[in-house]
This record gives C-alpha cells, structure tokens and sequence, in this order.
C-alpha cells in the first residue's frame, strides 16, 4: 500500500513538473540557435536617428521598433508598435493608436511620450540625418500631442508624401531610459561591440511580439555580425560554414555556388536599383565649350545610349544575373513602373546616324564634330567595384564601333565626390543608385533642379532646360497628391521625359542575389533590403 | 658619449615625429576628397543637412591651426575624435594597438627567423643549387600580391602574422644573403680560409660581425615594411588594428585619425631605426 | 660541390630567358592571336583553348595576348622605376653614410620621415593634377616615376650603414691618406663597394613596383584600361575562391618569377660559388 501511494505521489509530481514546464515553454521562445554574417563596413552609430551608413541601417532594421513596419515580402504597411493609424486628407497629420503594455529592452515602459520624445528628437534642425529630412517637406515645427498613453498624433507644417510609410525607417526612442539609444523595442539588442571586428546582437527579453502559436519572439538567441568589407573572403567564410547568410551575393559567386549547391543560392529577381551613366551638364564645369556641347545635347546623349550594348553588360559583367534597364524605376516596382517604356536597343549603326545628323562626321574611324573636334572624353567611377570597371571597358568598346575613344578613369570615392559635387571636374560618371524604397518621393531630389543631388546638373537657380521645369512640376504634384494613380500619372510622365532626354543613361538593373546556409530556417529572400533578414524574428538557425 | 647619443636620437625622434604630424595632415587637407562625404550623394538628405556635413570639417579647413590646437589637446591626452568612425582616437588606438603590436612582432620574428636561418645556411654551405632555390622561393614570395598573401591567409586559416612574415621576409633576405656574399669576399675572410678555420667559425666570428651594423639597418627598416603590410593583412584577414584603421581613415579623408596614426607609425618608425643606430654605433665602437 | 662554369652557364640562360620575354613581348603584334583590347563576349571567362590558349578574362579578352603586351610595359617600366629608386637611395643613403656625423643624422630622419609618410595622398593628388583624358602611356609613365621617386628609403638606411661601415675602413683610409678625397673617393672607392645592397635594391623593386603599379589604379594612376599590366593580370589572383579551378590565371605569376630570378643570376657575383 505504501509503496502504491509513493509511486502515485512521484507521478504526480512529475506531471506537475512536466505541466509546469511546457506552460513556460508555451509563453516562451524557442531558443533556436545563432545566426551569424557580415557587414561590409564599420557601424557608424547605434543611433537610429542618426543612422546613413549600410552597417547602422541593418543595426536598426533588427533592434528598432517601429510604429509601422512594411512587410518586405507583400510590400504592404503592416502594424508594428501601432495597432492603427490614420493619415488626414493633406497629408499633415498622423494618428496612431499605439498597443500597451509594452517596455524597452531595460524594462522601461513604452507609452506616447515616447513617441512623441522620438519625433522631436528626429525633427530638430540640429540632427542632419536622411531620416529626419525625409520628414522636412517645408519650413516650420512639427507638432506632437499626446492624447493618451496610448494615443497620439503628430501634426507637420507641410505635407508629406507617403507619411506612413516613412515611420518603417523611425525607430522608437525612450524618453525615460537611462540607456538612451541603447534601450530598444526591437526583437534584438546589441549586447556586444568590438571596434572592427564584430557587433553581437541578443534576443530583446521585452520583445513584444508573438507568433501565430503565442511563442515569443524572436525564435533566435543572438547574431553575431561580422564586419568584412572583402567580398572574397565573406565568400570563403559562408562555403565554410562561418557564417550562415551573404545578403548581397555577387553574381559570379553566385554561379560558382550554384553549381555545387543550388539550394543555398536565391535570385530573387531584378532589384531595385540601378546602375547608369550621366555627362556632366553643368554650365560652369571646367570643361572645353565643344565638349559641353555634346553632353548638353539630347541627341547625343540618346546616341550613347543607343550604342551600349546593355544586353552584353547583363549577360558578361552579371553573368545574367541582371536585365537591361528601361528607365529611372526597375520593373521589379510593379506599381510606379511606366510599362509602356522599353529598354534602349542596342543600335550602333542607328547611333552613328543620328550623330551624323546631328553635324558630327568620321575621319578614319574617329567621329569629329562639326568643328573637327575628336570625340573622346572620360569615363569616371569609383575603384574597387569591379562591375562597374568592366562595365566602363565594355562601354569603351561599344562606342570605339561608332569612332568615339573613351577613357576609364577609377579614382577612389572621396576623389570622385569631389568631382561630381564641387568641382564639376568630370565627363562622364558610371554609379548605380541604391533605391531602397518603392516610392518615388525617394528620388525626389535626384530629380528636383534645385537640389544638390540632381547630379547631372545640380542646383540650378531656375530649371535650364523646359524638360527640368515641367520634370519639377511633375515631380511636386505627385508629392501633393494623395490618390495614387494621379500620382502614378504624373510620376509615369517624369519616367517618359527621362528616357526622352537621357540625363541618366540607365545601364542595367542588377538581380537580388543572395545565399542562405542549409541551416537556417524560415528564410525567404526578397527584393526590398534587408533581402535574407527581413524576418529575422522569425529565423532560426539548426 | 652614448647617453649623449641616445638623447641626441631622442630629440630627433620627437621633432620628426611632430613634423610627420604636419606634413601628414598637410598631405591630407590638399589631396582631394577632403571635404567630402559619401552621404552628400544620399538622395534623402536635404540641402541643409549636406552644407551641415561640410561644416564638420570646417576647423580642419586651416592645416596649421588645426594641428595646433590637436597637440595642446594631445597634451592633456585627447587625440580629438574620429570623423568616420565617431570615437575618440584616443579609444580607436588603445583598441587596436595591441593586435598590431602583436601581429607585426611575431609577423617580424618569424620573417627574421626565416631569413637568419635561409641566408646563414646559404652563406655556410656556398652551394649554387641552394642559393638557387632560395633565390626562387624568395622571388616567388615578392611576386605574390601581399593581398593574395592575406588572402591565403585565410583560406588556409592561418595567423595573419605568417602572411607578414611571407611578405616581408623576401625582401630581407634578399639584402642579408648579399651582404654575406659581400662580406666573404674581404681580404680578412679570405686569410681565415686560408689558415683553415673551419666555416662556422667563420661565419659567425668573422662575417657576420662585420655585416652587422647593416643588418641592423635593416631591421629597423623591416619594422616599417611589416607595419605597411600589416594594412592588407588586417583588412582582408578582418583583423581590428592599426592597419585597417589607416586604411579606413585614408578612404574617409578622417584627418584626425590619420594625423595620430602618423604619427604613431613615425615613432615607432624611428624608435626601430634609432634603436637599430645606436646598437650598430655600439657595435662598431666595440669592433674598432 | 658546385664548379664556377655552372654561374656562367646559368647567367647565360637567365640572359637568354630574359631576351627571349623581351623578344616575345616586342614581337605581340605578330604572336598574339588577337589585340589585347578585343573582348569576345560570347566567350568570357573561358578556360584555355585553341582559340584562346590562356583562355578569356572576365569580360572575354584574350589573356595570352594580354600577358604578351603587359610584358613590354612592366618588363620595361619596372625595372627602369626600380633603377631610379637605387640611385636615389645611393646618392642619398650613401652619401649621407660616407658624410657621417650631422649629415648622416639629417638624411637618416629624413628617410624615416619618408618611410612614415602616407604618399597614398600625394599620388591622389598627383592625379588630380593629371587631365582625366591622359593617355595611357603618360599614366602608366607618371606612375612609375612616382614609384621610383618614392621606393628609395627602406634601401637608403641600409646604404647609409654599410656607407658609414666602409668610411672606417683600411682601404677608405689609405685612399684618403693617398689624397683622394671628396666626390672621388665616394664614387670609386665606397660606392662600388655598396653593390651588394644597391642590387638588392634593385631586384627587390622590380616585382614590388610592378605590383604597386596595380595597387595604384584604386586611385586612378597605373595602366588604364585597356592596356593590360603584370600587375593588372595579377590581381585577378585575388579571386582566391576560385583560383584552384582556375590554374591557367597563375601564368603571369610564373612569368614574373621567371624574370625577377633571371635577373637575379645576372647580378650574381662571381665568386658566389667558390667553396
């Protein structure tokens, strides 16, 4: 009998223990694993309203919490710290209803106070950072007023385009914590930094979201990010397990890879961005008046454009691993992308003709211009990119067929800086433009005349060209509208008029190529940045 | 006579380094790409923001005055801050000191060792085939780029110090062999074999004293040369030192850093070479 | 034990080799199969074949015909850099060692000073200087001047010392109690007796400016495209994941140690070999 009544009391016990123990596991995470890779480069700032370089944006992308998040997969404004919000008719104000019973990293509770703190922070004249100004649509103080802890709305002098969706890149700071930047709403936390070396990144005890079965997020313990700015290298560490994810694969890596493991690589499609060529129309570049005469001209600049081969640049420098750009949006933009455009046809005779016809003539093999002058310039970009070298050697080539000589000129970045923005003291420039967003408003100062970053010819007094001026036109009645297909109207006129006059000579637009280990669990690479990572609080690692 | 000597190297050392100090951040200001950052060409930042960029370096525009006031904050021991990396220099350098100090002294200690224990057996078995061979692996290891050197460094998990070595060790045993042959050939050398003493005796009783002062020439030029390397090296091997520090620096036209490495690099530089110059002068005296 | 003849007949093949790379470079026009500009795109990367006997670079240039007309600009250029920087570092090395005293302190802190000094910045501005439509020719020129004018300081510490070695030497006296002094001591008494340093010098700054001169087109200086360099096809070595699949890309490797230890048999001693 005694022995019965034991046996019983032991099993008891143990139920309850076992009971216990899968309550605490069903409010808990899942613990699952380390996922470790590299950043090209040094973090400059744990900050995030300070944040500009790539390192710190990827920081902030996995330790801040946002009010809205955009799902990178469906491209859709999804809840985040904000259960819902609602955007008035000019675009001016925001409100938002935020979740409660939410603390940061260190415990501090999370309210509207902090939103508000957070949006001042941001909008003081004083902060110069990208995300701050992407608020700045005109002169005057941005209003806060705290309704509720949990309610909260936010009044700006002007409007702003798109104003929800700026809050994706807006990571909510305490006005209380001692921490200060370090005290985060995010699903990690840095945990550890070695200058050069490495930023180690834990699981946010306080995190607040949960997953369809109620587990807390994130399922992993940490990531360890590595900073390697060597491409090589990041290449041997992955094919040697040191490191689980390359979130920017580069295409000859990417075949190689394949070849022995297909499983592990991820083409998610052409990207975003973009690589293109433009001539230096600046009035007071120092350069000879013929030569300025050329680049200041449509004709010629289509020319150019008519003579690359941009099939050839896809399929030799990108391995395939790219397509022909159209235009200033890459067709992987579904909504603003101008279907109606086509991609420039590689045409040297066509290109030779209409140089003709525009008074230039062929002297042995070299194109001249109407004054005899040959027709040789420059073609300027930034060393240590060798997609952009061969495709420059590729260009040279190209238009050798039509009797013009090119130059490829490398120059380190600040040098090349320089010359595009201060001294003007170039031909031809080949850069690519990162679009990380799918807005057009974020291209608005490459394309306003008066900005600095309108880099073929920056800030213009009043627009030089008829073009410029109703491309400025354009461009601010997209901002100011709110439905989105007047917007998409006039923003498919703006992708019309760029093609048409060629300031940029779009080349190709790159794949999103990435790789990720066997091990890991849950990825699903896509087009938006952070292509491999974008889920991270729903990765795990084996 | 040697303290006067030592004092005597000990004010050159200071005053050249404070005018490498000078002329670095000269060579910095002027080059192009000073006043630039690659954030003016974010499409996101306002005119405001990008005219604000430019003014953080607005008390660098006067070379002369900025380094000034940088040696009266040196002299309470602020090395100004970091404009790329925004950290104090004074934290940037005590963080990654260490791991240069320790990967360019063993990186030096194996490349001497390897060059003693080449160029000595060399010199003692005078055999054309040996000399041959070392001739080619030493030219083969002078043709790899040092990058590639650092490169293998990884792939086949080395320590980032054998990549030094492998870099640095061609180029001094090169010297060291020729100065040997060079050496064999004195009338002294040729009368010891003469009266029969035996090779080792010779060697290291007759020959290398006399090279010695120019071997420690080159060691203390073999210091800088390993410092140089050490900028691939832990760049490429992902190794948090000095050397990536430069080379990160040198891409951000971050004056402020690059003045301090300089100088760190100067006096270490000339502390190698004045160590190598008094030590020789010791030697001679007691040769003489 | 080696024979003295063996030194001669190995110099004899070094002078052979190196005559035979010059010949080969000279004569590209006629032995490459194409330009070395002509990119065959349907065929880039390719390993070696019929048509291309060391297969394609990354954009489909020939590479044999590439290693052909880098040879006449690095075989030519390097060592001509390299005999700059061991005069410099002679005149100044030497000369400071054979003064002594204040000179020898004044050069040698300039040296170091030298040795510290980051050039990077004045090869970046050295470039900014430089129109953007430079020719080839005229970088690739302006390149190795700047790297002759620059590579003389580690050499010139070492020339001081054995300069300064030399000075106190029987031979330097009794020539200077002769009564020769001054420029002509230095030069036919002390500086002949260099020659172990100043070919050291010089064969070392050979393969190291050939691959500085790679090095430097980050900034935009060096061989620009799309003349091909030893140093310019040497970097593709750094696509090290790939390298052990790709042997044929080790070529110009080869044929730079080739050279640089032909021209180490020619300036062997001749006494290098007695036992």
């Amino acid at each position: 009998m005694r022995s019965s009544r034991f046996t019983l009391t032991k099993s008891l016990k143990t139920f309850a223990l076992a009971a216990f123990c899968l309550a605490i596991m069903t409010g808990s995470s899942l613990g699952q694993g380390q996922l470790r890779f590299c950043l090209r480069s040094e973090p400059k700032t744990f900050d995030p309203l300070k944040v500009e370089d790539d390192a710190s944006v990827a920081i902030r992308y996995l330790t801040g919490g946002v009010l809205v998040r955009m799902n990178r997969q469906t491209q859709v404004l999804e809840p985040g710290l904000a259960l819902s919000w609602k955007v008035s008719k000019d675009s001016r104000q925001i409100s938002f209803k935020l979740r409660s019973g939410i603390s940061f990293s260190d415990g501090t509770a999370f309210s509207a106070e902090d939103v508000a703190y957070t949006v001042q922070q941001l909008m003081d004249p004083g902060l110069h950072s990208a995300t701050g100004d992407a608020f700045r649509s005109g002169p005057g103080k941005v209003e806060t007023k705290v309704v509720s802890p949990t309610e909260i709305s936010i009044t700006f002098p002007a409007p702003v385009a798109g104003l929800d969706r700026q809050f994706d890149q807006v990571a909510m700071m305490s006005a209380h914590s001692p921490k200060k930047e370090m005290a985060v709403l995010g699903p990690f936390m840095v945990a550890d930094y070695k200058p050069g070396a490495t930023v180690l990144l834990k699981r946010n005890p306080n995190y607040w979201k949960t997953d369809e079965q109620g587990r807390k997020l994130p399922y992993l313990d940490s990531i360890q990010l590595d900073i390697q700015p060597n491409r090589d290298v990041e290449m041997l560490r992955f094919k040697r397990s040191e490191i689980d994810l390359i979130n920017f694969l580069d295409s000859e890596y990417y075949d190689k890879l394949a070849s022995t493991s297909p499983n592990l690589v991820h083409d998610a499609g052409p990207s975003l961005d973009s690589e293109q060529m433009w001539f230096n129309e600046v009035a007071k570049a120092p350069l000879p008046d013929y030569k300025k005469d050329w680049f200041r001209s449509a004709a010629f600049r289509r020319a150019i454009s008519q003579a690359i081969n941009r099939a050839d640049m896809a399929r030799v420098v990108f391995r395939g691993h790219a397509q022909p750009a159209v235009g200033p949006v890459s067709p992987a933009n579904k909504f603003w992308f101008n279907a109606k455009l086509k991609a420039e046809p590689y045409s040297p005779d066509a290109a030779l003709k209409a140089l003709l016809t525009q008074g230039f003539h062929l002297d042995n093999g070299v194109l001249k211009d109407s004054k005899g002058n040959e027709v040789v310039f420059s073609i300027v970009t930034n060393s240590g990119n060798k997609y952009r070298e061969r495709m420059a050697t590729m260009i040279q080539e190209d238009l050798q067929k039509i009797g013009i000589k090119v130059n490829v000129v490398t120059l380190d970045f600040p040098s090349l800086i320089e010359r595009i923005t201060q001294t003007f003291d170039y031909e031809a420039i080949l850069l690519g433009l990162t679009n990380v967003g799918l807005d057009p408003n974020d291209q608005m100062t490459v394309w306003l005349s008066s900005s600095d970053t309108h880099q073929w010819n920056p800030s213009e007094k009043t627009p030089e060209t008829p073009w410029e001026a109703e491309i400025d036109n354009l461009m601010r009645a997209q901002a100011a509208a709110a439905d989105p297909e007047k917007r998409k109207e006039s923003f498919d006129r703006v992708q019309e008029i760029a093609v048409e006059q060629a300031p940029f000579i779009y080349l190709v637009n790159r794949n999103a190529l990435s790789a990720v280990s066997a091990g890991v669990q849950g990825a699903s690479p896509v087009i938006l940045v952070p292509q491999t990572y974008w889920n991270a609080e729903r990765l795990a690692v084996k | 006579m040697l303290g006067r000597r030592i004092a005597r190297h000990g004010a050159t050392l200071i005053a050249t380094a404070l005018l490498g100090g000078l002329l670095s951040a000269t060579l910095v200001r002027l080059a192009p790409g000073f006043d630039t950052d690659e954030a003016q060409l974010d499409p996101h930042l306002s005119s405001e923001s990008i005219r604000a960029l430019h003014q953080t370096r607005a008390d660098q525009r006067n070379v002369l005055v900025f380094y000034l006031h940088s040696l009266g904050r040196a002299l309470h021991g602020d090395l100004g801050s970091s404009i790329s990396l925004k950290q104090p220099v004074t934290t940037l350098l005590h963080d990654r000191g260490p791991l240069t100090l320790k990967l360019v002294g063993l990186g030096l200690l194996l490349s001497w060792a390897a060059v003693m224990a080449l160029s000595l057996s060399a010199a003692w078995l005078r055999l054309f085939a040996y000399d041959a061979l070392a001739t080619v692996v030493t030219g083969t290891f002078l043709c790899i780029p040092a990058a590639v050197l650092a490169l293998l460094s990884v792939l086949w998990n080395v320590p980032g110090a054998i990549a030094i070595a492998l870099i640095v060790f061609p180029r001094d045993y090169r010297y060291t062999r020729n100065l040997l042959e060079k050496a064999y050939s004195l009338p002294h050398i040729v009368t010891a074999r003469a009266k029969g003493l035996s090779k080792l005796r010779i060697l290291f009783w007759h020959v290398v004293p006399v090279v010695a002062p120019q071997l420690l020439a080159l060691a203390g030029v073999s210091v800088s040369l390993a410092l140089g390397a050490a900028i691939p090296v832990e760049a490429l091997c992902g190794l948090a030192g000095i050397g990536q520090l430069a080379w990160q620096a040198a891409l951000a036209r971050d004056l402020p850093l690059l003045m301090n490495i300089t100088v760190l690099v100067t006096l270490v530089t000339l502390l190698a070479n004045s160590g190598a110059d008094v030590i020789g002068h010791v030697w001679r005296s007691q040769q003489a | 034990m080696a024979k003295p003849a063996s030194l001669s007949f190995w110099r004899g093949v070094a002078c052979a080799v190196l005559l035979l790379v010059v010949g080969v470079s000279l004569a590209a026009n006629w032995l490459a199969p194409a330009g070395y500009a002509k990119q065959y795109r349907e065929a880039a990367g390719a390993p070696p074949s019929h048509e291309h006997w060391l297969g394609t670079d990354d954009i489909g240039r020939d590479r044999f015909a590439r290693v052909l007309y880098g040879t006449r600009i690095s075989l030519l250029l390097g060592p001509a850099a390299a005999l700059l920087s061991t005069l410099l570092a002679a005149l100044i090395g030497g000369l400071a060692g054979y003064l002594g005293g204040g000179w020898a302190r004044g050069a040698m802190a300039v040296t170091d000073l030298f040795l510290s000094l980051p050039w990077l910045f004045l090869l970046i501005t050295v470039r900014a200087v430089l129109p953007l439509n430079v020719s080839p020719l005229v970088s690739v020129l302006v390149t190795f001047l700047m790297l002759g004018l620059l590579g003389w300081t580690s050499a010139a510490r070492v020339l001081c010392a054995t300069a300064g070695t030399l000075r106190n030497t029987d031979f330097v006296r009794q020539a200077r109690a002769s009564g020769i002094g001054g420029a002509r001591l230095f030069w036919i008494h002390v500086l002949p007796n260099m020659k172990p340093a100043l070919y050291a010098q010089f064969w070392i700054s050979i393969p190291v400016f050939i691959l500085s001169e790679a090095n430097l087109g980050i900034l935009g200086l060096g061989v620009a495209e799309p003349l091909p360099s030893w140093g310019s096809l040497l970097k593709e070595l750094e696509g090290l994941v790939s390298i052990g699949e790709e042997p044929w890309k080790f070529v110009p490797l080869i044929l730079l140690v080739i050279v640089v230890t032909s021209f180490q048999m020619l300036l062997s001693k001749q006494d290098e070999v007695t036992a």
